[in-house]
């Protein structure tokens, strides 16, 4: 079973590389593009078939090392 | 005084950690991150500067996970020294053991030159050498030594008198301008600047020995 976890600033963070994109975004001549946020996208393969046991597990990594909770918010996925 | 400097694969600035705590008159062991233990008798955990473990996902957070960080936790909760360098204050909030995080510089660059900071405290056992005010140069080498935490943390860590050092100048975007902070107990000490790199004369700047002297001398009176 696969779990996609998307790992992003939380709102309010200011994000100083994703304000460099925005930038560059613009001197490339794309107009209008209000914000940029970079964020992590991070998969795992994971033995075990159950779903809903899998999205705990998942979820219990994110707090203990995929993600900073201080400054991250983080969503899983499973495919 | 008996001091232990923490050595992850990337470290490299654990040598110099020791140099510097040798200077002092601490007597040094250096701690592989697989270790479990630390020697007996340790006073003082350094976590030293470089780039732990390829700063992969974050800057600290692996090395935050390793079996002798248990150790460091369990020493500094009993009472006990630490001070994290740099990747070592990376290392020291990804483990929690001080509040905040630190994020990507505000200019993106990588900063490496000597810097003017103030010594904001002199009460604890790192700055009692220092004069309150005192500006000081260290050199800083970072490129994620922004420094955020929520506002009712900094108010805490200002209203408490936990900012150690503070940049003269913004450098990095950090909050209130901050560099160092201490721990409720100010027995550990998180900086982004290096004082173990200005810690002899032949380095140019001889300002961090002070901080090395004032921890012997701390252990000393103990």
């Amino acid at each position: 079973m696969k779990a996609r976890v998307h790992v992003m600033l939380k709102d309010g963070v200011l994000d100083p590389q994703g304000e460099a994109v925005r930038h560059a975004l613009g001197s490339l001549g794309f107009e209008g593009v209000n914000g940029v946020r970079q964020g992590k996208v991070i998969e795992l393969d994971l033995a075990g078939e159950d779903p809903a046991a899998a999205e705990a597990e998942a979820r219990k990594m994110c707090e203990a090392l995929l993600a900073n909770t201080v400054i991250e918010r983080y969503e899983v996925e499973i495919l | 005084m008996k001091a232990a400097v923490i050595v992850f694969p990337g470290s490299n600035c654990d040598r110099d950690l020791a140099v510097a705590f040798r200077a002092a008159g601490f007597d040094v062991d250096m701690v592989w991150h697989k270790d479990t233990e630390l020697p007996q008798g340790v006073d003082v955990v350094g976590v030293p500067g470089g780039f732990s473990f390829g700063d992969y996902l974050r800057c600290g957070a692996i090395a935050a996970r390793s079996p002798i960080v248990a150790a460091l936790k369990a020493h500094v909760e009993a009472g006990g020294y630490g001070i994290g360098i740099c990747n070592g204050f990376q290392v020291l909030l990804e483990t929690g053991l001080l509040p905040g995080a630190l994020m990507r510089n505000a200019g993106l660059k990588f900063i490496c030159k000597p810097v003017e900071l103030s010594v904001e405290t002199t009460a604890s056992d790192f700055t009692s050498g220092y004069s309150a005010g005192q500006t000081v140069t260290y050199p800083v080498a970072h490129h994620d030594g922004n420094y955020v935490a929520t506002p009712e943390v900094v108010a805490a860590l200002e209203a408490e008198d936990r900012v150690a050092f503070r940049y003269c100048e913004d450098l990095n975007g950090s909050v209130g301008r901050i560099a160092g902070i201490l721990s409720e107990n100010r027995r550990v000490l998180g900086l982004m600047p290096h004082p173990e790199r200005a810690a002899d004369p032949a380095l140019g700047t001889a300002d961090g020995a002070a901080l090395f002297a004032a921890l012997a001398k701390a252990g000393v009176a103990a």
